[in-house]
């Protein structure tokens, strides 16, 4: 094999749309990968991967720049290069419509695979993604997890000397994640592919052999993930006290100078500084006497933070809220053995949890394990099929429109008027909860001021940053002042940064005494819940404090197990004892 | 492999997967099928231009032998359903609320007049804000005054006679049966919906679903991906067509004159240009959305309203009748109505064949000039 | 009370806005109806100019070349030649050089003036065989007008009784006076619908229904809010069409506005019902859009607007009962042509009423029950 690189840039730009509204989405950007490597692309969403993915495909044609892939000019002969590569769209276009076979006999006949080959090569990519059990079944029909297995089976089906993935593992569950893993790793080691892979987890750039971190279309640097967390060495820390809650701990944290950054990492905070001089932690915590701190062994997501920080210095504009009156124990929120079915299907089973006032509760699942349906029922958005539920005593299905100025809601991807601007947005949701001409005016003041929204109050919304859409969402949802906060996936696809300073502003409204529903599937923000429910499939797996789930998967293996790990254990579990029956 | 294999091989996997989908996915199968039936039977029963059971409003002033006589030939008549009114004030007032459509009037000195041989009025009115149904309703009345006349004139043992009496033969649809007319055309308008919604949606509907994307990747050619789609969408389309051909026959009994052959033969042809249609929109429309919207705007109301279809071109302002000619449904309800009432008449089928060859030619050109194997 | 009306203003308003922010809904506002209101009126016409016509003369009298001179001068004729012989009939007729063909006998001038009726014989193409119709009447009028004349040039009796039509409320039988008005309705029942048919749809696909659905807004108030900027765009639209109609296309306008206004205000507001109820039975736009044109495409062909109703088969009549657009041009036509005022159109308004408060309170129940 030689040496040659795999894939080259050389000074490739791309921009998007007309002359005097041109969005420049890669800057002159350089970078190879080398043969015989898993190549991982890593930035936040709008950081210019799925750009470079489509134009290493021969998909898009850059503006300016050279690039080759395996030695071909990809601008020059697309179709040469199309017959080297095989390529996985973020959406992999399955044919829902069509079955496993056949979507794997159109893409064996579109690579000119011989009849004979095929036979062979099915039951090898078959077995690698377990999909063998279910070769007459409609693709619409699979799991997330199983539909990118089918997807990077088709691109596999005549093998490619490189392999282009974008995004693989999004929004599929973490045991999905590793078998994908898996496959992607034998692939390289047992035939020698190249692959270049996009991801926005960065937990997953640890198992790639080199990295290029993308943000907003510049490479701000290329190198193996050591490379990227070994000058992080001795600025990383955990620090945690029996005396102070995680919240207070990491609001408290966050003010301490010298300290870049503080996020809740399992049972701990961990920190990083500006540099390697220890702050004072005994200065600022003068009042606590068993305050722990340790250094940690620094990893990718450090690195990435803090070369992003440097990039965009973030905000911190604390959140000013009016404290709730807070009576201790009692549920707000009430479901009792609720199920929901559409036709056959049932999306929730028999499901039964209890959120307390001014507690930060999780509802954590992959996509499509019945998180948005629970959520959308509580809302009365959706009627339950059986069961009770009710939000401050009261099912919202059939309440007054008063109660339902009680409550805030964020949905999923932000959903505002994109037509309408930032400030047009706030006065219609001010105006919907009933707020008069004075509240109005003062409530839309203090969402501009403390959501950084005001340089954008005249921006249409629908041109927003995702994190400002975010922050925009978060703002509507809290005009009214509400008792109880609903949030549905408020983090996914917005960059670690925004994610941040957005549970930064969830913990001090938990604070305040607003009582806090989220779901999510990112495993590590569970740690920022008071309690959680795991589900999958529909059910509740197992549900308590974070620390309680994580405990009970403690072992000698895994002495620190992380919600990843309870997740994956209960989910084994599961299939265990389902095997068992 | 030598590359026509390969290439076989990829348009028969095409062609196949397309054929799937159309078979698995129920809306290409109502666009083609039941969207056709649904609209040829609202047309066909619902669109009619024959003035027939016209109501009309019988004045009679006097009311003698000769009133009598003409007021039976207008009840004989198929196309009157007169009701007698008393005095004119009130069939005035009933024209007025839309209970008749006309007033025919005897006025008390029709008789004497008559017998005197002096030009006896038969007063008529007529609601003329449908302007089409008032001169076609004047037209029958006028039809039954000279049969009656005619008739008067015999008993009478008068010698009248009109200077110049009209006979008229109209060709190919004696009975004057709208229908005769109107149903053909439908089926260029259906065609040219079903044939360019069909295509342009299913090209969007791989944007959508992200599947154009990793089509792209392999090594198949764009012009591969475009007759693998025109192959069984042409098939279903054409489906569509003998469809709503077999209903015209035998639902509404419409003659065919010309062969089924030449009918086949031009319905196929002028399913490519509708197809064709379809592609260019589809490289303009990543969306179904967008898609069916310039679909039905580009495609429908021009085939509606220029072809010729409904409305004369010869009587169109002359800007309107040069546009008319880039309308490739014109050709094709030329074609139509020649080949169903008329029948093989080979200089209207041949000029307006090679429009529409032309017409396909065109419109798959420009397809394929600005249909790249790439996403921007 | 007052809150819940502070409520419907702000979704009224920010309906209004995302309408007119959005690029492409502002060019299905503006650009369709002035295009189809300019095409429509100039096309869409029964009236007949220029039709081509040939003549076979065996007859070179002074009175055939009289009443020919009669035919070929008329503007509704444009002469293609004059034939040579009975052959060249057929493949003039068949392959569409002329619409008619009139053919005068050797023997018409001495039939002619020995009293006897001379036959005059006009083959038509019957393809479109409405075009042949009217042919036929413009032809048969020129020649009653010719018989009139030469019986008294020529002191025959004449015809015992004569027919004498007089067309009221439009007395050129202008096809136009008949579909201008009509597209009043036609148009603005387009975008009525198009407009509130993607309104909850749009909604739903962005997510942003959800979001609304939460607040305290009823479903009432939702509603009312949605409808306003339905109700607004297409009374302007109606206005608009209507100043066109009668600056451009010169319509008369003969009975009150006011109740063609009020005509105007419930078919709007039917429309914006129909809208509302395909809207909040679509899950997607390509849904709501799909159901918008499956609702106009039948309401257009059963209003009556090119054909009339009673043509109909009795069983699809009855269904033109349930199409609003059928009352609207009914009033349309009877204000513009035959001067109506409110008695006389009032018994339309209230079918037009009903249908909206059907389809209104339908879509409110929607709302909340159409989910997933």
């Amino acid at each position: 094999m030689t040496n040659r690189p795999a894939l080259i840039f050389e000074d490739v730009s791309r921009s998007f749309g007309a002359d005097d509204t041109a969005v420049k989405a890669l800057h002159n950007i350089s970078f190879s990968a080398q043969p015989g490597k898993i190549c991982g692309l890593i930035g936040p969403d709008g950081a210019g991967k799925t750009t470079t993915m489509r134009i290493a495909a021969g998909l898009l044609l850059p503006d300016s720049g050279r690039l080759q892939v395996l030695g071909i000019d990809v601008v020059e002969s697309p179709l040469q290069t199309q017959a080297a590569v095989g390529y996985m769209p973020q959406r992999f276009g399955l044919y829902e419509d069509l079955s496993v076979q056949e979507n794997l006999d159109l893409y064996a006949d579109l690579q000119g695979v011989g009849l004979q080959q095929r036979r062979a090569r099915y039951e090898e990519l078959m077995h690698m993604t377990n999909l063998a059990p279910f070769t007459r079944r409609l693709a619409g029909q699979l799991s997330g997890g199983m539909k990118q297995k089918l997807g990077l089976a088709c691109s596999l089906v005549r093998t490619p000397r490189f392999l282009l993935l974008d995004e693989p593992t999004a929004g599929v569950d973490p045991v999905s994640r590793r078998e994908l893993w898996a496959i992607i790793y034998r692939l390289v080691k047992q035939q020698g592919i190249s692959v270049l892979l996009s991801t926005a987890y960065l937990d997953e750039a640890e198992r790639c052999d080199d990295i290029v971190l993308m943000h907003e279309g510049h490479i701000l640097e290329q190198g193996s993930p050591r490379h990227f967390s070994a000058d992080m060495r001795g600025r990383t820390f955990h620090v945690n006290t029996p005396s102070l809650r995680k919240r207070i701990l990491l609001r408290r944290l966050s003010t301490v100078p010298g300290i870049l950054d503080a996020v809740v990492d399992n049972e701990n905070v961990r920190v990083i500084t500006r540099d390697t001089t220890a702050p004072q932690f005994a200065a600022a915590f003068n009042d606590i006497t068993d305050l722990h701190v340790n250094a940690a062994e620094p990893i990718f997501e450090d690195a990435f933070v803090a070369r992003l920080k440097h990039w965009q210095p973030g905000n911190q504009s604390a959140l000013e809220l009016r404290a709730k009156t807070k009576a201790a124990n009692e549920a707000v929120i009430e479901v009792n053995s609720v199920q929901k079915r559409f036709g056959d299907f049932f999306a929730v089973k028999d499901i039964s949890f209890s959120v307390m006032r001014g507690e930060v509760f999780g509802l954590l699942g992959a996509n499509g394990a019945g998180k948005s349906t629970t959520f959308r029922m509580l809302c009365g958005l959706l009627p339950a099929t059986s069961g009770e539920l009710t939000v401050a005593g009261r099912d919202l299905r059939r309440a007054a429109a008063d109660a339902r100025s009680r409550l805030g809601y964020m949905a999923q991807r932000f959903s505002l008027y994109a037509d309408l601007t930032v400030s047009q947005n706030l006065n219609f949701f001010a105006s919907a909860y009933g707020l008069n001409r004075r509240q109005r005016k003062q409530r839309i003041d203090w969402a501009l001021e403390t959501f950084d929204l005001a340089e954008h109050a005249n921006t249409g919304s629908g041109n927003l940053p995702l994190g400002y859409k975010q922050r925009m969402a978060l703002a509507a949802a809290l005009l009214h002042d509400p008792d109880i906060l609903f949030l549905d996936e408020p983090t996914s696809g917005v960059d670690p940064l925004a994610r941040r300073e957005f549970w930064q502003r969830i913990n001090a409204l938990a604070e305040s005494g607003i009582t806090v529903l989220v779901t999510t599937h990112f495993m590590a923000e569970a740690d920022y819940c008071d309690r959680l429910v795991i589900m999958a499939e529909g059910e509740a797996l197992a549900q308590g404090t974070p620390a309680e789930l994580k405990a009970r998967f403690r072992s000698a293996e895994t002495p620190d197990p992380g919600m990843e790990d309870a997740f994956i254990n209960l989910i084994e579990g599961r299939k265990q004892e389902r095997a068992g029956i | 492999m030598t590359p026509a294999a390969a290439t076989r091989m990829r348009l028969r996997a095409m062609i196949r997967k397309e054929s799937l989908q159309v078979l698995r996915d129920p809306s290409s199968i109502a666009i083609a099928f039941v969207l056709p039936v649904l609209l040829l039977l609202l047309f066909g029963y619902g669109v009619s231009l024959d003035a027939k059971h016209v109501r009309i409003a019988l004045v009679v002033d006097l009311a003698d032998a000769n009133t009598a006589s003409l007021s039976g030939a207008f009840q004989h008549s198929e196309y009157f359903l007169p009701v007698s009114y008393q005095n004119i004030q009130q069939a005035e007032h009933s024209l007025q609320a839309h209970e008749v459509d006309g007033i025919v009037w005897l006025r008390n000195d029709f008789s004497a007049r008559l017998l005197l041989g002096d030009e006896a009025p038969i007063g008529v009115f007529v609601n003329g804000v449908n302007a089409n149904q008032a001169r076609i309703t004047q037209g029958y009345i006028e039809g039954v005054w000279h049969t009656w006349l005619a008739s008067y004139a015999r008993e009478h043992g008068h010698e009248f006679k009109l200077p110049v009496v009209l006979q008229p033969r109209i060709w190919f649809n004696p009975a004057v049966d709208s229908r005769n007319f109107l149903v053909p055309g439908l089926i260029a308008i259906i065609m040219t919906l079903t044939g360019a919604m069909l295509t342009s949606m299913v090209v969007a509907r791989e944007w959508e679903r992200g599947t154009m994307e990793a089509l792209m990747v392999t090594p198949i050619r764009i012009w591969e991906i475009t007759v693998g789609k025109l192959v069984p969408y042409f098939v279903l389309g054409m489906g569509g067509m003998l469809f709503t051909v077999a209903m015209a026959l035998f639902l509404f009994k419409v003659p065919l004159r010309g062969s089924f052959l030449v009918l086949t033969g031009a319905s196929a042809l002028y399913m490519m240009v509708a197809l064709g249609m379809g592609l260019l929109i589809s490289t303009i429309a990543r969306s179904q959305f967008v898609a069916g919207q310039i679909a039905l705007v580009a495609t429908f109301l021009p085939a509606f309203i220029l072809s010729g279809f409904l409305f004369q071109i010869s009587s169109m302002p002359e800007v309107v009748q040069l546009i008319t000619h880039i309308v490739p449904a014109r050709y094709f309800v030329a074609i139509l109505q020649t080949v169903f009432l008329a029948g093989d008449i080979w200089p209207v089928l041949l000029g307006n064949s090679l429009a529409l060859l032309i017409m396909m030619l065109v419109f798959l050109g420009i397809a394929r000039r600005n249909a790249h194997k790439r996403l921007d | 009370m007052q809150q819940s009306i502070q409520r419907i203003m702000a979704l009224a308003i920010k309906e209004l806005l995302a309408v007119l922010k959005d690029k492409r809904s502002r060019i299905v506002l503006v650009g369709p109806p002035i295009l189809q209101l300019l095409v429509f009126g100039y096309a869409a016409t029964f009236d007949l100019n220029d039709v081509a016509i040939a003549v076979y003369n065996e007859d070179r009298s002074a009175a055939s070349r009289e009443l020919v001179a009669h035919v070929v001068n008329s503007p509704n004729f444009t002469l293609h030649g004059y034939l040579e012989n009975e052959h060249q009939i057929t493949p003039l007729i068949d392959n569409r050089d002329v619409l008619v063909v009139m053919h005068i006998g050797p023997r018409f001038s001495a039939d002619l003036l020995n009293g006897r009726s001379a036959n005059v014989q006009l083959l038509i193409d019957g393809r479109n065989s409405n075009t042949a119709l009217l042919v036929q009447g413009y032809i048969s009028n020129i020649v009653s007008d010719f018989n009139l004349d030469w019986a008294r040039r020529h002191d025959l009796p004449p015809p015992p009784a004569t027919v004498t039509v007089r067309p009221w409320f439009n007395a050129n039988l202008v096809s136009r006076w008949f579909i201008v008005p009509g597209l009043v309705g036609v148009l603005s029942m387009v975008i009525t619908t198009i407009v509130t048919a993607l309104s909850v749809a749009r909604e739903r696909e962005a997510g942003t229904f959800d979001q609304l659905l939460v607040t305290p807004l009823r479903p009432i108030e939702i509603l009312i809010g949605k409808s306003f900027p339905g109700v607004l765009i297409g009374v302007l639209e109606g206005s608009f069409i209507l100043a066109m109609a009668i600056l451009w296309f010169e319509i008369p306008l003969r009975g009150s506005l006011g109740a063609l206004y009020l005509g105007m205000f419930f078919f709007v507001l039917s429309g914006v019902g129909v809208g509302l109820m395909i809207s909040s039975l679509a899950l997607t736009q390509q849904q709501g859009m799909l159901g918008a044109f499956l609702f106009m495409v039948p309401a257009i062909i059963l209003s009556g607007f090119a054909t009339p109703i009673e043509n109909m088969p009795y069983a699809v009549q009855l269904l033109t009962y349930a199409d609003p657009l059928r009352y609207f041009l009914i009033i349309l036509r009877g204000v513009f042509l035959e001067g109506d005022s409110y008695a006389l159109v009032s018994q339309y308004y209230w079918p037009m009423a009903l249908i909206a408060l059907v389809t209104l309170s339908f879509a409110a129940w929607l709302f909340r029950h159409r989910m997933n």
